[in-house]
């Protein structure tokens, strides 16, 4: 593999995923994969209306089937203490704590939604019995086409306006654009169905194997449901498939294998299959956006208008920061916009890889690139010419912005000078050939965290927090923070993470885990330094005379700073010290300077590709993938971030988009066949360069956050491009060949 | 999950009287559709007869052409050097079908058999003619992006999905069928049907008939091109197909074949404009008034009138390529 970087400093060159092992060997227990004495296997019946009530549901062929032990539904669910009262009072089509409660009536929402759950003996049984479960329904006709019911979006809860200077400045400018801009429902579609086991020890005490971005989050939704204490409820989920944000709740399908597993008085798996991955774990919403920018003749920015819509379920309020790129990523003075969401007959959207930025980063990098056009300029002239010194909004200095820079690697590296100033008038072996080039941005920051580390007299250093890892490699990295810290082999640090019996850490999402933990594992870090110092002026014979600032650590030793010959490897300190280990906990608090800095992380992303002048298929040729993440912890597990990022916006822009039939609401290509994601075949050679300068600002790790920013801005790069190379905008995703023609 | 029952058989005599003996029975062979529309609900036989011991592997070529058992894998027909020589219009076709993992264990009996991927037939919740005669057609007022433009009824507006199919009908190919009453060669153009008011019906094979092998007559096309339009580069059915197989002599075409996939509820000859290409010389072809005249029978659905011009665009193209 060619090696593309530029790095400054990197922790350690050759370092591997610590997981990487386990996971291709299949010794990695996934959620569904626990076995418990006794386990019993639940499947759901799901709706097969979008809308109305469940009239009756007759079962007795269903129980009568071999294996079956209990049918639940909402006849026969057992009080769930959360599904309170009060909620029931409200408008009926509206709830609040959960989401979807599960069982709790006989209203549907969508289709698709579970509404009974067959618990057998094994899976197979419980699949047959599931398919004799017979409903009847009250229909009523479903409202699920987006396009023809925009007119109905309101405003969510929380206002969805902005204002900076004058309303629609765009409109007086010299010169200006005004587009809009569709994109379909996207579903995540990891490669790791959701799961839950849940095993209740006792009346009070809860277990539960499931797959989440949060297992303390998943504990508290549930403590709340079930009415228990917090430490009541133990949630493992040592490894994630894949989430991209669909793990970043609780959905029904875990208190639904809970309720069972209490009223049948044992263990219970409950595993999705892919249909139900799209209509019950979320997916990217619908949206319709209509930018207008205008600009002085010279290029600078004096106005930008951004509507969006995107819609959310008709039982839920979900909604997404679409607009606030057009407030921030690119100096302004006069910006309006607005954001409304529209409820349908759907189950609920829930945030998907870059949520909001990538949405509103399509229609505005879009449009930048349709004014660099009008105006007779190169897209990044026009970006460096409205380059944001300091935010725009509140004007702030950023923590660090290194945007510039991305500009720079970027373009040289894609090769810019050969695009075309004029469309479609570049050929390469008879293809039409483009270039194009879209900005990401994503909310920096850190959130709290706690962990734990313990040093043991036999040399392994272990840290725990209660995160999961959903893939993008946080164990890697904390290993990789904690061996520079500690001067340590990374074989001699574990990291373990997934267990709320663990401390506190943050849920993974918003590129927030290595910040956040990586803190308190740098925190540990120092203060197990100061500890071993101190434990080696007691109780080590050398070192007795010393004051601890007049001794070093370093590479795993205590040593006089004066005399080197003076030095004994932290094993020997805590063996001579007596005590079986060494034990330190350590938090930190959010980041606390909000209102001294703005903070974001950015990226570039440059795209050249091919278009078949008459078949208008798309042959994608290089990506270039450009972050401004803060230092680069871990090279291999940051490349793989930025990698798949441009994969999946490559999905984004070219392949994704969940279909559906409006006369049923129901989606229509519900599985991996259907629902095209981009294949081996439709990726070009990615190239990944880091800027890799510190941010040291937002935590002492120096980073700042990757795995959003690796997305965001990719479907507009494509899209620029595939203007470059054939004169058409296409503003409505997915690019497929039908529209170039 | 609806049981039934499996016998495997070794002869195509003892096929045959298991079928004739159940008339709820399917064939299986390499199972990568029909185990689909079995876990869907769509199909429930109640026996299923293994034929992957039969001995229908044989991949022959002679003076008179090629032949395949019917139970010849995709892959290996597609790897055959002599195949690759002669046929190469059948072997790009199947190539581009599907995945290299299906192709190592479809077969060609059932690579002609599969059924349409329309999603309206894989959802036992929907309405679909062709999986619940009489139930109405889903994709006929729904999403119908990927539907037939020809030959279509209001029954059914399904297309037949196979890539190797679309070759085999340029190739005059003939598939040879076995039942207790003897066997019998159907052309391959015959094979496939139009829904009509029979949608449910995909082909002409009859109940108790085993397909034994297809024969591809020797031919002497030497510019081929099999193209194919989809979503996505690999792994995605056609919006469109065309397969080209053209003797050019000189500068002349003296004779061509051209059949379209993902158009039709079966692999679309296009005999007409064959006539057409048939006499021009390659550098005067007008493939505007071939293409116009092409499409003059096409009739769109809501999301689907892209198919009139990526079919003419795919025509074109298809046609250059053969001739580079
Ligand atoms: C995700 C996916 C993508 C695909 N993409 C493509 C594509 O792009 N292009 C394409 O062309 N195909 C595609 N396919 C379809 C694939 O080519 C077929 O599934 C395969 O060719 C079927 O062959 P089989 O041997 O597995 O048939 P089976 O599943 O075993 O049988 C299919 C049917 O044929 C009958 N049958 C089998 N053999 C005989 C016989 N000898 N006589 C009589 N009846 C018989 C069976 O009874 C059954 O009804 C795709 C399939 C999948 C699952």
């Amino acid at each position: 593999m060619d090696k593309n970087y530029f790095f400054e400093d990197t922790i350690t060159a050759d370092e591997k995923r610590v997981d990487g092992v386990a996971k291709v060997t299949g010794a990695a227990t996934f959620s569904a994969e626990h076995t418990i004495p006794g386990l019993t296997y639940a499947v759901f019946v799901c709706s097969t209306i979008a809308r109305g009530t469940i009239k009756n549901m007759v079962l007795a062929k269903a129980k009568n089937a071999p294996g079956v032990i209990d049918i639940i539904y909402y006849l026969n669910c057992p009080v769930v203490p959360g599904y309170t009262s009060e909620i029931k009072e409200k408008n009926q089509r509206e709830r609040v704590l959960n989401g979807l409660n599960v069982f709790a009536d006989n209203i549907v929402y969508s289709n698709g939604q579970p509404i009974a759950l067959v618990i057998a003996d094994t899976w197979e049984r419980a699949v047959y019995a599931a398919s004799l479960v017979k409903v009847e329904y009250i229909e009523e006709k479903p409202e699920t086409d987006f396009d023809n019911l925009m007119q109905k979006a309101e405003a969510p809860g929380w206002g969805g306006t902005y204002k900076r200077g004058d309303e629609d400045a765009y409109k007086k400018a010299e010169v200006m654009i005004e587009n809009e801009y569709s994109i379909p429902a996207e579903t995540h579609n990891p490669i790791e169905p959701h799961a839950t086991v849940a095993v209740w020890e006792k009346n009070d005490k809860l277990v539960v194997y499931d797959k989440t971005q949060g297992p303390k989050s998943t504990q508290g939704d549930l403590a709340l449901l079930f009415g228990l204490k917090r430490e009541n409820i133990q949630v493992i989920t040592e490894f994630v498939g894949g989430a991209f944000g669909c793990a970043l709740r609780t959905w029904p399908h875990t208190p639904a294998a809970c309720i069972a597993a209490k009223k049948i008085g044992r263990p219970v798996k409950l595993v999705l299959t892919r249909e139900q991955m799209f209509t019950m774990v979320g997916y990217r919403p619908i949206s319709w956006q209509k930018i207008g920018i205008g600009a002085s003749r010279d290029g600078k920015l004096t106005g930008i208008t951004h509507h969006a819509i995107s819609n959310t379920s008709r039982y839920e309020q979900f909604s997404e920061s679409i607009v606030d790129p057009s407030q921030n990523l690119h100096d302004c003075p006069n910006v309006n916009t607005s954001y409304k969401t529209l409820a349908l007959d759907i189950n609920t959207p829930i945030w998907m890889r870059g949520p909001g930025p990538a949405t509103g980063c399509f229609a505005l990098e879009s449009a930048l690139d349709e004014l660099a056009y009008k105006l007779n300029m190169d897209p990044i002239e026009l970006r460096l010419k409205n380059y944001a010194e300091v935010h725009p909004q509140n004007k702030l200095p950023w923590t660090s912005k290194h945007l510039k820079e991305c500009y720079e690697l970027g373009r040289e590296k894609i090769g810019w000078h050969n695009r075309p100033s004029v469309p479609g008038t570049l050929k390469e072996n008879g293809m039409l050939t483009g270039y194009g080039m879209g900005v990401g941005v994503f909310w920096a920051g850190r959130s709290s965290a706690t962990a734990r580390g313990t040093l043991y007299a036999d040399g392994m250093f272990v840290l725990q927090s209660a995160i999961s890892d959903m893939g993008p490699g946080t164990t890697t990295a904390m290993v990789s923070i904690a061996a520079e810290q500690m001067g340590l082999p990374p074989d001699k640090i574990r990291f373990e993470l997934g267990n709320t019996d663990f401390p506190t850490g943050p849920t993974q999402g918003g590129s927030g885990s290595t910040t956040a933990v990586g803190t308190a594992v740098t925190l540990i870090c120092e203060a197990m330094q100061v500890s071993l110092k101190e434990m080696a002026i007691e109780s080590v014979p050398g070192f007795k005379n010393y004051k601890p600032e007049e001794l070093d650590y370093k590479n795993g030793k205590v040593s006089a700073k004066t005399n080197s010959s003076t030095s004994i490897s932290y094993t020997d300190i805590i063996k001579q010290s007596g005590k079986p280990e060494l034990q330190v906990s350590k938090s930190t608090e959010s980041f606390a300077q909000r209102d001294k800095y703005a903070m974001n992380s950015f990226s570039a992303h440059f795209v050249k590709l091919h278009v078949h002048p008459v078949t208008g298929v798309i042959t994608l040729k290089k990506i270039v993938a450009v972050a401004d993440c803060g230092r680069v912890i871990s090279e291999t597990t940051a490349r793989s971030q930025m990698v798949g990022g441009a994969v999946g916006g490559i999905g984004m822009a070219m392949h994704e988009e969940t279909l559906m039939d409006h006369h049923s609401g129901r989606y229509i290509n519900a599985n991996l066949a259907d629902y095209h994601v981009p294949v081996n075949a439709d990726i070009p050679a990615i190239d990944v360069l880091f800027v890799n300068k510190p941010d040291n600002i937002i935590s002492p790790t120096g980073a700042k956050g990757i795995g959003e920013i690796a997305l965001v801005g990719v479907a507009p790069a494509v899209a620029n491009a595939v203007y470059n190379a054939t004169g058409k905008r296409i503003t409505r995703l997915p690019i497929t060949p039908d529209k170039l023609i | 999950m609806i049981n039934f029952e499996y016998s495997r058989t070794s002869s195509v005599k003892a096929a045959l009287d298991v079928l004739a003996k159940n008339p709820g029975a399917s064939f299986i062979a390499g199972g990568t559709n029909l185990v689909d529309l079995m876990k869907k609900g769509v199909a429930t036989p109640q026996r299923l007869v293994d034929i992957n011991n039969l001995p229908l592997k044989q991949i022959s070529i002679d003076a008179k052409g090629l032949t395949i058992g019917a139970l010849a894998l995709n892959s290996d027909v597609a790897e055959n050097e002599k195949v690759k020589k002669n046929y190469p219009l059948l072997v790009q076709a199947i190539n581009a079908g599907a995945s290299a993992q299906l192709r190592n264990m479809a077969t060609i009996g059932g690579n002609i058999m599969q059924r349409t991927r329309c999603t309206y037939f894989y959802d036992t919740t929907l309405p679909c003619n062709k999986r619940k005669p009489g139930s109405g057609c889903g994709a006929l007022k729904g999403y119908n992006r990927m539907h037939a433009i020809f030959g279509a009824s209001d029954k059914c507006i399904a297309v037949q999905p196979s890539d190797m199919s679309v070759a085999l009908a340029a190739l005059d190919a003939t598939v040879m069928v076995s039942s207790s009453k003897g066997e019998r060669k159907i052309p391959f153009t015959d094979f496939h049907r139009l829904p009509g008011d029979i949608p449910e019906k995909d082909n002409n094979l009859q109940p108790g008939e085993l397909i034994t092998a297809i024969h591809v007559p020797v031919n002497s096309f030497n510019k081929n091109h099999y193209l194919k339009i989809r979503d996505r580069a690999s792994y995605a059915f056609a919006l469109v197909s065309v397969a080209v197989a053209l003797k050019v002599n000189g500068n002349i075409i003296q004779s061509a074949r051209l059949a379209m996939g993902g158009v039709a509820h079966k692999p679309w000859r296009l005999k007409q404009a064959e006539e057409m290409l048939t006499g021009s010389a390659i550098h005067d072809l007008s493939f505007a008034k071939l293409t116009d005249n092409i499409m003059q029978d096409a009739k769109t659905y809501e999301h689907n009138a892209f198919k009139i011009k990526l079919g003419k665009a795919a025509i074109a193209e298809a046609i250059n390529k053969a001739l580079q």
